[in-house]
């Protein structure tokens, strides 16, 4: 079947099976590759994306189902060579270590902030819980957050 | 050490030396421009998928792979019976089906025979996608015959059990090392014996005794294991994209399972998405990337989905230990002994230095000054996944830091002693390094009461004790558990440690370019650990040259030297070093062409960060940047400098480096449910000299939720058919961000005294000592249940079971 999604303002035209997953379309037929793939049940959020604006977990949605949709990916963030504040916020609170989980957990912060621009917290502990990260017990990953929220104007290229 | 204020700032605002800095590396992890091995996308690439089998014990009758075979898309279907006629030019075995392990035993790459646990890779499908190569796998029929499987390791050994390794000719399921040993004794047996039967004898003395389990539990790095394959077949040319912690050895191992020529083989290992020992071994999936380049002719991509990452890959521990302790009823430590039987699964895959068939757990004397101790180490094969040393462990250093701190708190209970009181009274004395331990070990440096003293004092220790007592009176039931844990990290002197007789030092290469900007190119290969930056810090410290003056390469084998890789907390310890040897030969050098150039002997110049001047004379000198361009001159260059300053260095430590810390965990437990809240986590490490202290406490936390998740949630068990019932992360549960506290971290700095910077490495600290920690809490808040132990993972059931005095048997599921 043909699909069209946006993605990251670029509709994507492809002929594909019905049963082809999200997180696969984004990585192979859009060809971007910061979305990843992690666990095929839900659990660990890595693949996390946004379908018209909401964090989904890419690998449990059909591509068919995002037929028509926006999708916003972890290079979405990024405008005009400018970083986006929560990219910034990683950055500068090491709240990244092997970067697997990243990206994933940037769209959900980003979404957070977007919805909630002064989390506590709990409040950010909670949005990031259906995600998993191996590296950095996640102290650092709410404290990214938490400076993005602090920084809300878009930030100077510093990396 | 070097106060990080004293450190000079470079114009882009980084230290020029150690302290905190951004890290290079997330430049690209932030925009989603990561390299991982699933991201490698070659021309022409096929994809492929394996078979595996659903049953722990079974003989293969048959394997009709024709329908798969039939599937368009379908390119080749590979059984154990097709690797069996590939003949291979080497020396270990004659033939593609087996493989040899780390440990110098075999494991079948594809089963011929029989499969030994579930999960075992039993065909391999290479096909135009990953959808076809799954769908062919459906398509496969293969005809078991069930056997029984041999699931319970404490019936491994019983006369009458299942052979699991008939393949060898096996009458029993001992496992034998390379040097022909059944178990694996450390310490001294008969003073060890002695002075616990003294001491059951002296009513002035304790003896405890407790049954304590380290469940099988697997590191789950977020990515999981793959590989690229691709045999140039005009050059015979192998590059190999892989999810590797150690490429160089990789590269060896499979230039000897191949028997492909050495210098044909090229290992890129990209950026890699967590490792945590997972990605030590050399797995079936891998050889079977190989192969399926070598039958088609095309690169050959193999991605693990999760289950296969679960089920097959290394797990970690596994260790049924009873553990016994003497006292005198002052609280003064006398012997510990610990009987372990060890649970390796269906192949001794464990990867460790030869010499250490049980690892570095011989350290479990721990942090403590007593003279006898004595350990004994039966391994056994079961039908389970192979492995055992992996997730964090230092070798097994999470197993024998557990079961001290574990039955240490098992004796003040036992003596209604404070455990904080208990481990003051036996913890070693400044005085006492270099300290040999009971098992031979010998620890460089620790300054032990002051590093728990700060850790009670961040933790407000006597404040949360009157809390506890509060709360008890009330029905409330809180705990405070202390870890005090010495790791011996930095694998290793190559005199006494080697993986498959390779050696385990490691080189490096310093290249300085004409214009002063440097390369460093490392052996060991980043899973997150933030090489790029801490790397080039090091250099930064000993030349002056701005870290981000200096790029750093490493996981590729045709552009870095041999070197082991990154494992054991060995980077910093033995590459680290490297790093500043090196540096050092390069600076030694520049002195002479600086000499040369000031018209001076080097003798007569002194050096300050990043230039080398006259004596007496400041203003007359020269930058390492100068010198770097006079190296390249015209400049008559005198002996020993042959026209640059690049060097080479190989590090071979002297000894290992000796990390420690003391972590206190505060939990509240509800005895209606059995829920446990970790509320607090204190942690205070010291690990020498650190480099980038911001990546070194964000290596801690992440190794503290390590600790909350096995104590608490992470588990792999087994049926009694062996089915694995921690087969996908709806099963196998890893921490969130709601199940980890905002941990606390403290510092004590004590310099190894043999390291070129003082430096002893940190990367599995926080997953050694934590475990005990939480669990001890636990234990704390369940004590006027009268609960002495319970083993991990305390969930709720298991919790509320140990309430009722039933605690639960971890490793087995509930009959």
């Amino acid at each position: 079947m043909e699909v069209t999604i946006t993605v990251n303002g670029t509709p994507v035209t492809s002929e594909i099976e019905p049963r082809k997953l999200l997180v696969h379309f984004v990585r192979e037929d859009a060809g971007l590759r910061g979305t990843h793939w992690g666990c095929d049940t839900s659990n660990c959020g890595t693949c996390v994306l946004w379908v018209d604006g909401s964090p989904v977990k890419s690998c449990t949605m059909l591509a068919a189902q995002a037929d028509g949709h926006e999708v916003t990916t972890v290079e979405g963030l990024e405008q005009g060579g400018v970083l986006d504040p929560i990219q910034q916020g990683f950055i500068e609170c090491h709240g990244l270590q092997c970067g697997f989980c990243t990206p994933g957990m940037m769209m959900t912060g980003r979404w957070l902030l977007d919805n909630n621009p002064n989390p506590s917290e709990a409040e950010i502990r909670d949005c990031i819980s259906g995600q998993i990260c191996r590296c950095t017990g996640y102290k650092n990953i709410v404290a990214s957050i938490q400076w993005a929220a602090e920084h809300p104007a878009t930030s100077e290229v510093t990396a | 050490m070097t106060a990080v204020e004293e450190v000079p700032l470079s114009a882009a605002g980084n230290p020029i030396g150690f302290g905190s800095m951004r890290r290079v590396e997330d430049a690209r992890f932030v925009r989603g421009q990561g390299n991982y091995v699933d991201d490698v996308n070659l021309p022409g690439m096929l994809h492929s998928a394996i078979l595996r089998s659903p049953h722990a014990h079974a003989r293969i009758v048959s394997i009709d792979a024709a329908a798969a075979e039939a599937l368009p898309g379908v390119v080749a279907v590979i059984t154990g019976k097709i690797l069996e006629g590939i003949p291979r030019p080497s020396l270990l075995g004659d033939n593609f089906a087996w493989m040899p392990t780390l440990s110098y035993d075999t494991q079948a790459v594809l089963a011929t025979d029989k499969v030994r646990f579930q999960g075992q890779e039993v065909a391999y499908v290479i096909a135009e996608s990953r959808y076809i190569a799954k769908d062919a796998l459906e398509l496969i029929d293969v005809e078991y015959e069930i056997l029984e499987p041999v699931m319970d390791a404490k019936r491994a050994l019983d006369a009458g059990a299942p052979i699991i390794r008939d393949d060898k000719g096996q009458t029993d399921n001992s496992i034998t090392d390379v040097h022909g040993n059944k178990t694996w004794e450390s310490g001294n047996a008969e003073s060890t014996a002695a002075a616990i039967a003294a001491a059951k004898a002296d009513p002035n003395c304790v003896v405890v005794t407790q049954e304590i389990m380290y469940p099988r539990v697997h590191p789950a790095p977020m990515e999981t294991c793959g590989s690229v394959s691709y045999l140039d077949k005009v050059t015979g040319q192998l590059t190999m994209y892989t999810t590797t912690q150690a490429p160089h050895a990789h590269r060896t191992v499979y230039a000897m399972v191949a028997g492909l020529p050495e210098q044909k083989i090229r290992i890129i290992s990209p950026d890699i998405g967590g490792g945590f020992g997972n990605k030590v071994p050399v797995y079936p999936g891998y050889v079977l990337s190989v192969i399926g380049t070598i039958v088609t002719g095309k690169p050959v991509k193999w991605i693990e989905d999760r289950g296969e990452n679960l089920v097959s890959t290394g797990f970690a521990r596994d260790y049924h230990m009873t553990a016994s302790i003497a006292a005198t009823k002052e609280g003064k430590i006398l012997a510990v002994d610990v009987d372990v039987l060890a649970d390796h699964g269906a192949f001794n895959g464990v990867a460790q230095p030869t010499n250490y068939p049980a690892g570095f757990f011989n350290i479990f004397s721990g942090s403590y000054d007593y003279a006898d101790a004595h350990c004994k180490v039966t391994p056994v094969y079961t039908n389970k996944a192979p492995g055992g040393v992996a997730y964090a462990c230092s070798f097994r250093i999470t197993e024998a830091a557990y079961v001290i701190e574990r039955v240490v708190d098992c004796l003040a209970q036992e003596l209604q002693m404070d455990p904080a009181e208990l481990r003051l009274k036996n913890l070693l004395r400044p005085e006492q390094f270099p300290y040999l331990s009971p098992t031979g070990w010998e620890y460089d440096s620790g300054e032990y009461e002051k590093t728990m003293r700060v850790a009670m004092e961040m933790a407000g220790y006597d404040e949360l004790r009157r809390e506890q007592a509060e709360k008890r009176a009330k029905g409330e039931y809180m705990g405070i558990g202390i870890s005090f844990f010495t790791e011996g990290v930095g694998a290793g002197p190559r005199r006494d440690m080697d993986i498959l007789g390779l050696g385990m030092a490691d080189g490096i290469e310093l290249r300085v370019h004409p214009t002063g900007k440097a390369q460093l190119r490392l052996s060991v290969q980043s899973q997150g650990q933030g090489h790029e930056t801490t790397f080039a810090q090091i250099v930064a410290h000993e030349l002056g040259i701005p870290p981000e003056d200096i790029e750093v390469l490493h996981g590729d084998t045709d552009n870095t030297p041999f070197g082991l890789g990154t494992y054991g907390s060995r980077s910093t310890p033995v590459s680290g070093a490297a790093a500043s040897v090196v540096a050092r030969k390069v600076r030694d050098r520049a002195r002479i062409v600086a000499a040369a150039a000031l018209e001076c002997a080097p003798d007569d110049l002194d050096w300050e960060l990043g230039r080398w001047y006259v004596k007496g004379d400041r203003e007359r000198g020269k930058t390492i940047a100068e010198i770097a361009l006079l190296s390249h001159s015209s400049l008559e260059l005198p002996e020993g400098v042959e026209g640059h300053l690049d060097a080479t260095a190989v590090y071979n430590p002297p000894s290992l480096t000796y990390p420690y810390g003391c972590y206190i965990c505060v939990v509240d437990v509800d005895p209606g449910t059995g829920q446990v809240k970790v509320r607090r986590f204190i942690a205070v490490d010291d690990c020498g000299t650190r480099i980038n202290p911001m990546i070194v406490e964000g290596q801690v936390h992440g190794g503290l939720a390590d600790g909350v998740g096995m104590a608490l949630m992470e588990l792999i068990a087994f049926d009694s058919d062996g089915n694995n019932l921690g087969g996908s992360f709806m099963d196998y549960l890893l921490p969130t961000a709601v199940e980890c506290p905002d941990w606390e971290l403290g510092e004590t700095v004590t310099p190894s005294p043999h390291h070129p910077i003082g430096a002893k490495g940190v990367g599995e600290s926080a997953t050694v000592g934590s475990p005990a920690a939480v669990v001890n809490a636990v234990i704390d808040a369940l004590s006027p249940f009268g609960v002495r132990h319970a083993d991990m993972p305390l969930t709720p059931a298991n919790v509320w079971r140990a309430i009722q005095g039933n605690a639960m048997r971890v490793d087995m599921a509930i009959e």
